[in-house]
């Protein structure tokens, strides 16, 4: 009778104990937000070693990258406490500064050691700080991203195409130096029968309803000459926006979609990119670097028959991309932010950032890419490196949903509707971000 | 009770005694506080008490959002600035939206797609309802059939079609096609200025003419067969019958459906944001989706606001115009 007393004391504290650690730890899971796309899973798996460290277990909210924004602005802007940490898009962080919404980080790394030079400059100015350019951090660089070009290697290589191309442009067919190259490249598939098929030239953004389309007029723009404001004069744009090289950045792009998209590519981003180049349609494609692990690992279009190239120059040799990527927030409602800024601490580490790559997330950690072995890591690595060496990045103002609309506006307008001229377009352009800026009493 | 008619029993004797007992029961069964209360209840009392909770849930989900829409309206508020100050701004929203030239353009493109959708909705509709009324082999069938689209969730419908317009894939650009000659590859509705427009008014056309016929149908059934038989010992053509007996009656009924699809299509956001997301450039951006831009991607809450209440005031006038035209035909 005592032993079953005993064995019944037992297994009721044993279940007691049980249900408290199970309760302490559901108290303890941290909820991070983020983009559904391939490097989330990554994080998913990378995230499982936090938590056989830590015991804290991780919950993911990921949502499309067409409502990302929607999303989780509004859910910032309600204050909600759904996510702990968040990362959010670079161009999040002066809104998500100024409004409070994110933790400032800079006593956290003081504490902890953690030391913003160990991470490229880029990434550091991109995704943590605001204001631009001073040492106040919101962020840890979590994942680094550019707009760069996939090529289908398999068809430049093929002996026919070479020769024919060798014959009608007097050079050898290669990705492209200068953005001319690249359209003559895009002119000479467009349309071109290949293993019995209609292939087309470069599949280029043009999505009208988020970023889209300013996303790869930029990415353009930039190399053309195209700046946001005076340099000595903030906020100043006409003459920079509207510039003549500007208006050409504009015009070339026009005439890129004009000639050598895919029929009907009139609203096309990251997705319909990527699906595109995976159903052979195209020789060249325009996407942030986060696609081509997955491109690489194709099997219709992958290994050998897929390649990489960065941004090729402008007219005047300027060469440039645009910045995508995004840093890892401490959200400012949450309930658990210890467990949250432990959860950056551990991310941090050179260890979990090695394996971060490794997964197919592109760390943003010196140590990791400037290691003599990365490049030779991935196929894709130099391509990343080279690409994140030229970035630049839209405006990261909190008023940059108003910019960003305006821009898609008025770029769309241009570039897939036709109407109007480049000139036009910037002009007006220059008007709205001036309306923005004056609303916001910055101007 | 005192309303009833007198002298005639409502139940039998039977009956009546076990009402009697179970109201006795129950008034004995009653406390009294509360059986004076309920006792002391007027009918108008009673009313309001089972349409409260229906007043209440309107004055909640409808008269105060749009109260505090219309004060909005006049502020500088930003949904996504929980922060920074609210400032009033007199009528300056309002100054903005009617002074911007593309207000008027995402205007001029609702007007194109209401005006269209109705005039080529209310024709089928109204044509399949006259045929459909013609009551012949397996017309309940083909009724069935005709009243698929309706029944389609618009999202399923935005996307499906989506695939249907592909220049490339599309069985809609191939049938197309294989009519004009025209390569499908050249047949871009979605990207093309002048064909996206027809696009979705095509889509939202096949979606609820079915809607329409149905209206129209209610009406040419509604007409008494006594007519006709009048009108055919008169010796009416079908041809004078038509438009002197069928048209004029079922028009109230048309009208109706004319302004139920007018009030729908203005507002009209799910389709047009699923099919061309307002491209290419701004040639298909209806006021719903300019609206859905301003709140939820500039954040503009209070210009917003203002935008709201401007569509609010103009599908609500012209709605009360329509009605009183709509009560004049019936009344003639």
């Amino acid at each position: 009778m005592k032993s079953l007393t005993k064995m019944t004391i037992g297994l009721a504290s044993t279940l007691f104990a049980s249900t408290a650690i199970t309760s302490v730890a559901q108290a303890e899971d941290l909820t991070l937000c983020w983009a559904a796309w391939d490097p989330a899973n990554a994080l998913v798996e990378l995230s499982k070693d936090f938590t056989t460290e830590t015991g804290i277990g991780m919950k993911f909210e990921f949502v499309p990258w067409t409502n990302y924004a929607d999303r989780f602005l509004n859910e910032l802007n309600s204050k909600g406490k759904l996510c702990d940490l968040i990362i959010g898009d670079s161009q999040w962080i002066g809104g998500s500064a100024e409004n409070g919404h994110y933790v400032k980080l800079n006593d956290f790394f003081d504490k902890e050691g953690i030391k913003m030079s160990d991470f490229v400059d880029a990434t550091v100015v991109g995704y943590s700080e605001w204001p631009k350019n001073t040492p106040n951090y919101w962020s840890l660089p979590a994942f680094g991203d550019v707009v760069g070009w996939t090529y289908r290697k398999d068809w430049f290589e093929k002996p026919e195409i070479q020769a024919e191309f060798k014959e009608k442009y007097g050079r050898d067919l290669a990705p492209p130096a200068t953005f001319a190259e690249l359209k003559e490249i895009a002119e000479f598939f467009q349309k071109r029968e290949i293993d019995g098929k209609t292939v087309y030239g470069a599949s280029i953004y043009t999505e009208r309803g988020s970023e889209g389309v300013t996303m790869g007029v930029m990415d353009v723009l930039y190399s053309y000459g195209f700046k946001y404001e005076n340099p000595d004069k903030p906020y100043e744009m006409e003459g920079f926006v509207n510039s003549d090289k500007s208006v050409a950045g504009l015009e070339f792009y026009k005439s890129l979609y004009d000639c050598c998209t895919p029929p009907g590519a009139s609203n096309s981003y990251m997705g319909e990119g990527i699906d595109a180049f995976k159903s052979g349609q195209v020789a060249m494609h325009m996407n942030f670097a986060f696609t081509w692990p997955g491109l690489h690992k194709d099997e219709a279009v992958g290994g050998d028959k897929v390649g990489f190239f960065a941004n090729p120059a402008g007219p005047d040799g300027d060469k440039f991309a645009q910045l995508g990527g995004q840093g890892i927030s401490v959200v400012a409602y949450s309930d658990k932010q210890d467990a949250a800024l432990q959860y950056i601490k551990w991310f941090a580490t050179t260890d979990v950032q090695k394996k971060w790559w490794s997964l197919g997330g592109f760390s943003c950690l010196k140590s990791v890419v400037e290691d003599p072995t990365f490049e030779a890591s991935q196929p894709y690595a130099k391509t990343f490196l080279d690409s994140m060496a030229i970035v630049k990045d839209f405006w990261a103002e909190p008023s940059y949903a108003s910019l960003l609309q305006a821009s898609q506006k008025r770029f769309h307008d241009y570039v897939v509707a036709g109407q109007g001229t480049a000139k036009e377009a910037l002009d007006s352009l220059v008007a709205d971000w001036t309306e923005v800026f004056e609303d916001d009493g910055k101007m | 009770m005192s309303d009833m008619p007198s002298g005639k029993p409502l139940v039998t004797d039977t009956n009546s005694s076990i009402l009697d007992r179970a109201a006795t029961a129950a008034a004995h069964a009653t406390p009294e506080p509360l059986a004076k209360k309920v006792r002391g209840l007027s009918d108008r009392m009673v009313a309001w008490i089972f349409i409260a909770p229906t007043i209440l849930l309107l004055l909640a989900i409808n008269i105060f959002p749009l109260i505090w829409a219309i004060q909005l309206s006049f502020t500088n508020y930003r949904a996504n600035r929980p922060n920074a100050d609210i400032k009033n701004i007199g009528l300056q929203n309002y100054s903005r939206i009617l002074g911007d030239a593309d207000t008027w353009i995402a205007m001029q493109a609702t007007a194109h797609f209401v005006f269209w959708t109705i005039a080529l909705q209310t024709l089928i509709g109204f044509t399949l309802a006259y045929l459909i009324d013609r009551k012949f082999r397996g017309h309940a069938f083909w009724t069935t059939v005709i009243l698929v689209p309706m029944m389609l969730s618009p999202a399923v419908v935005g996307n499906f079609w989506r695939f249907l317009y592909q220049p490339q894939i599309g069985l809609f650009t191939y049938i197309i096609s294989f009519f004009t000659g025209i390569p499908p590859t050249e047949i871009e509705m979605l990207s093309n200025v002048s064909l996206a427009p027809w696009s979705i008014i095509i889509v939202d056309t096949w979606m609820w003419t079915p809607y329409v016929m149905l209206i129209c149908l209610a009406g040419l059934r509604s007409i008494p067969d006594y007519i006709y038989e009048a009108a055919e010992v008169d010796r009416a053509s079908p041809w004078r019958q038509f438009w002197s007996i069928t048209l004029p009656m079922a028009l109230p009924f048309i009208m109706l459906a004319v302004l139920f699809r007018g009030i729908e299509n203005f507002k009209m956001f799910d389709m047009v944001n699923l099919l061309t997301g307002g491209g290419p450039g701004s040639t298909t951006e209806v006021a719903s989706i300019t609206l859905k831009r301003e709140a939820f991607e500039k954040w503009r809450t209070g210009y917003s606001s203002a935008f709201a209440i401007i569509l609010f005031v103009a599908v609500f006038g012209l709605a009360n115009i329509y009605v009183k035209v709509l009560n004049k035909v019936k009344n003639r």
